[in-house]
């Protein structure tokens, strides 16, 4: 019984750092400060944006795809860079944040995230819905992503999505 | 369908007349809804082959995806003997789009309204209470089924790629494309087997046509699309090419990146300056180039009449198909694929790539972006012509810096819809 309850308290810590480190995470981004994003993950992280769709045919093709830190940094430059697009407000929500099951020093979790884009003289309007499947790092430096699959049921993109979520 | 040659497209504005210079492209022909709907009648069920998928899509007998033939909605399925078909999606009895599932695999189609059944082929093969109840109500006698099957569409595959036609005597896929532009298609779909990787789908409020003008227009590539010259993949002194067919209506933009180290003695300062920073990338593999095709091409693009374009830059392999969703919006259907022959590397190499393109790709952000403020000048401001005046129709087809293929389309556009 100790056990199981230790295991409980230990899974809500874990889902408390983690809610911790997405509303940062969300902030960061909402800030447009993907140099600030690439931070969040470690050196060979995986960060995986996939149609819901696609994910559940068992297609691997990603709407972003970095295999590790050194492309998240060459999209943050590419974007901030040599990007055209319409000036917008970005509203990142996370929630239903759970953790799933801690492995010595990684944790397994899910949340779910919906990403509101403004643009000029237009109505709000959702750019994204779907959920987020991660690892986490426990690192001296406090969270960092391994791996975050971003698994999107808004499938029919509208025009384009220009920010990582 | 009845071609009604009466017909005259008329706007808000009164009757349309052509500019007599060819430079000019009028704007009604990107928000007008009588232009919309002639599109259909004279293009898209007209003299053409409409690009539908992909053979690796539908890669199992009974394997379906839903897909278009211009705005119409239809379903592409494979039989129990291999054939493709590609039929209505629209129930024969009171109209449902029967089918709502992206893919998917099935024996048969059963219509939810009233349980009408349809095999493979789009025939009908079962009608509930056909004989009524109790010796009463049901189907006249004289009620067919074979003649009540869905609209099917004529089907032509080439290099695994899938097309349909409502024209009875359509020209082969070979004739259609042409000798200028046939090559260049089997360069890409050369025959080897490919493998699906995955579809990206995106609205793009724009005319759908502005889709196609964007990959016959060389002269945005470098300055709308900074990636392109920042890392490389293009810059304007590369060797292209941009060929069109005899009647202007397919086009291709083919371009040889530069390999390797430049040679600063020949090779111009934006080529220097291009690999320079492509050294620079975090991650360079991004840009690795593992031949694969025969082709001195690295890059082609190629705009297939009606609603086809297909891709092959570096390693990213992609059709994308234009769906009209009336003169302000269309969908876009991205197919991506590799070779079934690739290795687990290779694959994720083709995934690194593909960065580059789709909805949320390098260029592919910036191409839906200005596309949208183009229909946004078209339909908000003041009537009056766009301009495209670059290049001489009758110039060497290595000019970069040229509108010539644009203007092709529109003199073949406005042939075949009589305006
Ligand atoms: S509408 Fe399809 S069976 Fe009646
Ligand atoms: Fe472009």
């Amino acid at each position: 019984m100790a056990t199981v309850m230790d295991k409980g308290a230990a899974l809500r810590e874990a889902r408390f750092e983690v809610e911790e480190f997405n509303y940062a995470y969300a902030d960061t981004l909402d800030r447009f400060d993907v140099d600030g994003w690439v931070e969040y993950f470690t050196e060979d992280a995986l960060y995986h944006v996939i149609a819901r769709d696609n994910a559940e045919s068992g297609l691997p093709l990603g709407l972003i795809y970095c295999e590790g830190k050194a492309m998240m940094k060459d999209r943050a430059y590419a974007l901030l860079n040599t990007e055209m697009f319409a000036p917008r407000y970005l509203h990142l929500s996370i929630t239903n944040t759970r953790a799933l099951k801690i492995e010595s020093d990684l944790i397994h979790a899910v949340a779910n995230y919906t990403l509101i884009e403004t643009l000029v003289e237009e109505q709000s309007r959702v750019q994204q819905v779907g959920k987020y499947r991660d690892i986490f790092e426990r690192t001296p430096n406090g969270l960092l992503l391994q791996e975050r699959k971003c698994v999107f049921d808004s499938v029919m993109i509208d025009n384009c999505l220009v920010f990582p979520v | 369908m009845d071609v009604n040659s009466s017909m005259r497209s008329t706007g808000g504005q009164g009757p349309h007349v052509w500019p007599d210079d060819k430079t000019l492209i009028p704007d009604w022909i990107y928000t007008d809804p009588d232009i919309y709907d002639r599109e259909l009648e004279k293009i898209f069920l007209g003299r053409h082959w409409n690009y539908v998928g992909l053979d690796c899509e539908v890669s199992e007998p009974g394997d379906y995806f839903r897909s278009y033939v211009g705005p119409l909605p239809v379903v592409v399925t494979r039989d129990m003997d291999g054939e493709v078909h590609v039929f209505e999606n629209r129930c024969a009895h009171r109209g449902v789009e029967f089918c709502r599932e992206y893919r998917g695999s099935a024996d048969s189609f059963i219509c939810p309204y009233h349980n009408w059944t349809y095999n493979l082929q789009g025939d009908l093969t079962a009608v509930p209470f056909r004989r009524g109840v109790k010796g009463q109500g049901g189907m006249p006698k004289d009620f067919d089924m074979a003649k009540r099957g869905l609209r099917k569409f004529h089907v032509a595959t080439r290099g695994g790629v899938i097309f349909a036609t409502a024209c009875d005597d359509m020209e082969s896929i070979e004739d259609y494309l042409g000798p200028v532009i046939c090559p260049e298609f089997d360069a890409t779909f050369d025959g080897s087997e490919m493998k699906l990787l995955g579809v990206h789908r995106n609205i793009l409020p724009a005319n759908w046509k502005l889709y196609q003008e964007n990959l016959k227009d060389p002269y945005h590539a470098t300055l709308l699309h900074t990636y392109l010259t920042t890392f490389g993949l293009f810059v304007s002194s590369n060797e292209s090419n941009i060929p069109t067919d005899k009647y202007g209506r397919h086009g291709g933009l083919l371009s040889r990146r530069s390999e390797g180290r430049p040679d600063v003695s020949t090779e111009d300062a934006a080529n220097m300056q291009a690999f320079k920073k492509a050294m620079e990338l975090n991650d360079p593999r991004v840009l690795d180039f593992v031949r694969e095709f025969d082709s001195k091409w690295s890059g082609s693009v190629l705009t297939i009449f009606p609603t086809l374009t297909a891709l092959r830059q570096t390693n990213i392999l992609n059709t994308r198909l234009l769906v009209p969703r009336g003169p302000n919006e269309f969908m876009m259907i991205w197919t991506v694929f590799g070779r079934a022959d690739d290795d687990e590397e290779m694959v994720r190499h083709r995934l690194r790539q593909n960065n580059i393109f789709g909805p949320a790709g390098f260029l592919g952000i910036e191409d839906n972006e200005v596309l949208k403020f183009l229909q946004d000048g078209l339909r908000k401001s003041l009537p009056r012509d766009g301009l495209a005046l670059l290049g001489e129709d009758d110039e060497p087809t290595d000019t970069i810096i040229t509108e010539r293929a644009i203007r092709g389309m529109y003199r073949y556009y406005r042939d075949v819809m009589e305006l």
